[in-house]
């Protein structure tokens, strides 16, 4: 069972129709609406090409020309153990679990919701908390120049939503694992996020992209997060999709006053990623660390799309990120930061590491300043380099051999993103997932096949 | 323990050690000096094994090995040890991370159980005391952020864990301070024994004051042209290097 749909004979369009039928939501008007607007406007968009500034490094023709089935109803039956290295080790969440897009009760575990908070799936929000989910549900995720957004606002199919009511200190991460299993197609899920933290609230939230075999799929996400004031929330996007899988994020997050947000990406997986984080500090006092890792090899693009928008007076924003490229692929970070007119004593600093461990690996880095205050810090700054030879020599001397010698200065390098990342739990399963990675370079067990 | 012959090595294609010899037995102190240029740093280079400087000609025994069939860390396990130059800054690697994956891993190649945290802790203490070094320096990452005089100190405390058979000091003296440099000195003389030798490259005399040498020599384009007692030291401090040269010459002439 499912819905197909490709490029060709306005293929979106008519499989929007068919999937419109039984969409979350449908028989609410504002809903059906927001859809509408969504498939008209991808259909007016289409999808982005190089000839687009924000797209130039990136090219989504193998996206583009993919036939995508929707799995609908009958979803497959995982066994809890398949997911259990998905988990955490010694971290109690609340936890969704989305199997190929679809909300699975059975394998989610909502056992320690405090009292007053709301997790549950977005499609039972519709259900039971209308209201809520009409007040925030895409009023932030912009999508009238973002086709892969307006895709997701026609597709939307379920998600994780999350209401934190004033004053909650949550205590344990939500975890919204998104898991494509075995298919002999290639599916398209949707998925949706809405978190809203009310004032004087403390959270944190994990999306995590996984997959069960590796087959061709895509992931198209949309976030949502409305962090009230004086409010601190942690998001961490940890992205282990199939090596042939295509995975669209946008997280979009609206800071109130001295509200404070740490994001984290870890990207990993994928064979042509882009990850969209876009904050915009609305309220005075604002305090943004956006910081992230992405490690590529074989064939893999991964294209990492900051939008740090500062629209109020006295905000601070930082963002980190390195980048470790190996094997034939490739990698762009896109730094873009907007200061807006009222936005004095802004203070807003942006560093990207580029470390290439091969020669036919390429890195994009393009840092894009736009100022319209007149009483600002900014600084950015972008390193591209190969692994200090002398710094492997200094190690070897020492008595340490070239391999180990090696894995260390990776490990130092990888390292230095993951130690901002306060859970200690979530930052200990980080570092495994690069230790693996290291391994399997070790190994050389990467295919290099071009998956497109 | 340590012999040189016939040592040719180039860089980049051109000639820089031309023809050296060196012997040096257990519990000796060698001190070779000369003029830049005159391929000091190469030859302590050469001996921990930087694959970028080609040994064209000649041999290096080491306790009876062949040290140029060996990679760096075989040399290092092996008990060879360079203080550098310049030694190099690692951003995210603790100090106490690499010194003790170091020491580990030469104990590992001689056979040895590796040390438990307690102990390397212990002795790192016990070591940094020597070298007058404050405790934050063993958490920081390796050399960055630290002075000249800490980074050479480093060089010395590093030695002074990992004990080797042997080891060369290239140029450790440049740019200390009087203070710093004494407490280099002290680091190395505490070391010296009847198993252990140094080779002690410098620009300076001064160091020599501190870690008094059983042998100078002086090394001039590539090769050793006058070997002595530590008063030929004194010697190059008056007179400088040119009169070696001339020396030289006049043998090569007769």
């Amino acid at each position: 069972m499912g819905i197909s749909f490709s490029k060709e004979d306005d293929g979106y369009s008519k499989g929007f129709e068919e999937f419109r039928k039984d969409a979350p939501g449908n028989g609410m008007l504002w809903m059906e609406s927001l859809r509408e607007q969504g498939i008209r406007k991808f259909s007016e968009l289409g999808f982005p090409t190089p000839e687009n500034e924000d797209w130039r490094f990136t090219n989504v023709t193998p996206i583009a020309r993919t036939t995508f089935t929707i799995e609908k109803n009958g979803h497959k039956q995982v066994a809890p153990e398949a997911l259990s290295r998905f988990m955490f080790p010694k971290l109690k969440t609340i936890r969704l679990v989305f199997i190929d897009g679809t909300y699975s009760p059975a394998l989610s575990d909502l056992s320690d919701i405090p009292e007053g908070v709301k997790v549950m799936s977005l499609d039972s929000a519709l259900e039971s908390d209308e209201g809520l989910v009409k007040k925030y549900l895409s009023k932030y995720a912009d999508f009238s120049e973002e086709a892969f957004t307006a895709l997701n606002t026609a597709f939307m199919q379920d998600g994780g939503f999350v209401h934190i009511p004033r004053g909650t200190m949550l205590k344990e991460p939500v975890h919204l694992l998104y898991v494509t299993g075995k298919s002999d197609k290639a599916t398209i899920t949707n998925p949706r996020n809405l978190l809203v933290v009310e004032d004087n609230c403390k959270a944190e939230v994990i999306e995590h992209y996984v997959s069960l075999d590796e087959g061709v799929y895509f992931s198209n996400v949309v976030t949502e997060l409305i962090v009230g004031e004086n409010s601190s929330v942690g998001h961490y996007m940890i992205e282990c999709e199939s090596m042939k899988a295509f995975n669209v994020s946008t997280l979009r997050v609206e800071q109130g006053r001295s509200s404070n947000i740490r994001s984290h990406s870890v990207l990993l997986g994928g064979a042509i990623v882009r990850n969209n984080v876009h904050p915009v500090l609305a309220g005075e006092g604002c305090d943004s660390l956006i910081n992230g890792l992405f490690m590529s090899t074989g064939r893999q693009h991964m294209d990492n799309y900051m939008k740090v928008e500062h629209a109020s007076p006295h905000c601070d924003s930082r963002q980190f990120y390195n980048g470790v490229l190996d094997g034939r692929s490739r990698g762009v970070f896109h730094g873009r930061i907007i200061v807006h007119k009222d936005a004095q004593k802004t203070d807003a600093k942006q560093t990207n590491r580029n470390l290439l461990l091969s020669d036919n690996a390429q890195i994009d880095t393009k840092p894009q300043l736009e100022i319209y205050a007149d009483d600002v810090k900014c600084t950015h700054g972008a390193t591209i380099g190969q692994m200090d030879e002398n710094a492997v020599f200094y190690l070897r001397s020492r008595g340490i051999n070239e391999d180990a010698a090696r894995e260390i200065l990776l490990g130092a390098f990888t390292s230095g993103t993951l130690e901002s990342i306060q859970i200690e739990e979530i930052r200990t399963y980080c570092e495994s997932l690069v230790a693996e990675w290291f391994a399997r370079r070790k190994g050389g067990t990467e295919s290099d096949n071009d998956p497109r | 323990m340590l012999e040189i012959r016939n040592l040719h090595v180039n860089v980049a294609d051109q000639e820089i050690l031309k023809g050296l010899n060196l012997k040096v037995n257990a519990g000796e102190v060698h001190s070779i000096m000369g003029p830049n240029g005159s391929g000091k740093s190469t030859l302590a280079q050469v001996l921990a094994g930087r694959a970028s400087y080609e040994v064209t000609e000649g041999e290096i025994i080491f306790e009876g090995k062949d040290l140029l069939g060996l990679a760096p860390e075989e040399r290092a396990c092996e008990g060879i040890f360079m203080a550098f130059q310049y030694p190099v800054e690692i951003p995210g690697v603790a100090n106490t991370y690499l010194l003790r994956e170091a020491l580990n891993s030469i104990r590992k190649y001689r056979g040895l159980e590796p040390l438990k945290h307690v102990e390397f802790a212990k002795l790192a203490k016990e070591k940094m005391g020597i070298m007058g070094m404050p405790d934050n320096l063993l958490k920081r990452s390796v050399n960055e952020g630290f002075s000249g005089g800490e980074k050479k100190k480093n060089e010395i405390f590093q030695m002074e864990i990992l004990e080797p058979k042997l080891a060369i000091l290239d140029e450790t003296d440049s740019g200390l301070d009087i203070d710093a440099l004494k407490v280099v000195a002290d680091g190395v003389n505490a070391l010296r024994n009847p198993e252990r030798a140094f080779v002690v490259i410098t620009h300076y005399q001064r160091l020599l004051d501190y870690i008094v040498p059983d042998f100078v020599h002086v090394l001039v384009d590539g090769r050793i042209l006058k070997s002595g007692g530590k008063e030929l030291a004194f010697e190059l401090e008056d007179r400088g290097y040119g009169w070696v040269e001339e020396e030289a010459g006049k043998a090569v002439n007769n």
